[in-house]
């Protein structure tokens, strides 16, 4: 059972990589009004249970995945 | 004789730098493979040098904070050994959580390669640091950021170890070093160990070695 972890740099911190992806966007003449460069990671379990898979992705993500400082992140079944 | 820990993690590459520094001002150096762990009693300092352990993989320091050289080192930590982290060292100890804060991107997302002047301004006890350095600088990650309760705590507890004369990345309040509170964690992103002779370009990094 494969779980998704989508993490994203929190919104009081500045995403100095999507400032710049937004900026070459614009330049390239699309129209956006933000871009959020984040990581997605991919857990892929034995479980064929998803609350077993849910709660071990939770661990993982809080002990290693993500940064609580910088970063926030959900969890999503593949 | 008790000797300087120098740790080493697959893509670290200031290891020989530091470990030369060490032995330079003529004490031991011992080299700390991220695989094992030690005893601290027989280290009198811990460096944590600079590079691109994990190939900075997931954020800069994560995989080199949670191996097992690093259960020792928070050991160590704890029992106040002198620690200093230097560059990607720095981010390994904000990582393991041994000191407050994150590097983040540099504002600009630019590697800054250059000389930086720094100042000061809470001495450290267990480095002879001079009030003013002039040091070099070479990061991509080296954006100190920490949110505002943390800033007050860091300002409050007297850890904001130096700072920057021209901020080089967007670091917060120009901060370019921090310690914890019992002041024996410390780090910085500037090299010391690159200025340890004038012919460097500068000698003030030899303080951080003796």
């Amino acid at each position: 059972m494969k779980i998704g972890v989508r993490v994203m740099p929190r919104q009081d911190v500045l995403d100095s990589q999507g400032r710049a992806v937004e900026r070459s966007i614009s330049q390239m003449g699309m129209k956006i009004s933000a871009c959020t460069v984040g990581k997605y990671i991919v857990l892929d379990f034995a479980f064929h249970n998803i609350d077993e898979a849910m709660s071990e992705a939770k661990k993982i993500a809080d002990e290693i995945l993500y940064n609580p400082l910088i970063e926030s992140y959900e969890l999503e079944k593949l | 004789m008790k000797k300087s820990g120098v740790l080493r993690f697959p893509g670290t590459n200031c290891d020989r730098d530091v470990f030369q520094a060490v032995e330079n001002s003529g004490r031991k150096a011992h080299w700390l493979w991220h695989e094992d762990q030690f005893d601290y009693q027989d280290f009198d300092t811990l460096y944590v040098p600079g590079g691109f352990s994990f190939g900075d993989y997931l954020r800069s320091g994560a995989l080199a904070a949670r191996t097992p050289v690093m259960k020792s080192v928070r050991e160590a930590a704890l029992y106040g050994v002198p620690i200093l982290g230097i560059c990607n060292g720095f981010q390994i100890l904000c990582e393991a959580q041994l000191l407050p804060g994150a590097l983040l991107k540099n504002e600009g997302m630019r590697f800054r390669d250059e000389w930086v002047d720094l100042e000061i301004q809470n001495p450290s006890s267990h480095f002879k640091e001079s009030g003013t350095l002039k040091l070099p600088i070479a990061h991509g990650d080296g954006r100190y950021f920490i949110a505002n309760d943390g800033l007050k705590k860091l300002h409050d507890q007297n850890q904001v170890w130096m700072k920057y004369r021209k901020n080089p990345n967007g670091s917060l309040e120009d901060i370019a070093g921090v310690m914890n509170e019992a002041k024996n964690v410390m780090a910085l992103m500037p090299h010391p160990e690159r200025a340890i002779f004038e012919w460097m370009g500068s000698q003030d990094g030899m303080g951080f070695f003796t």
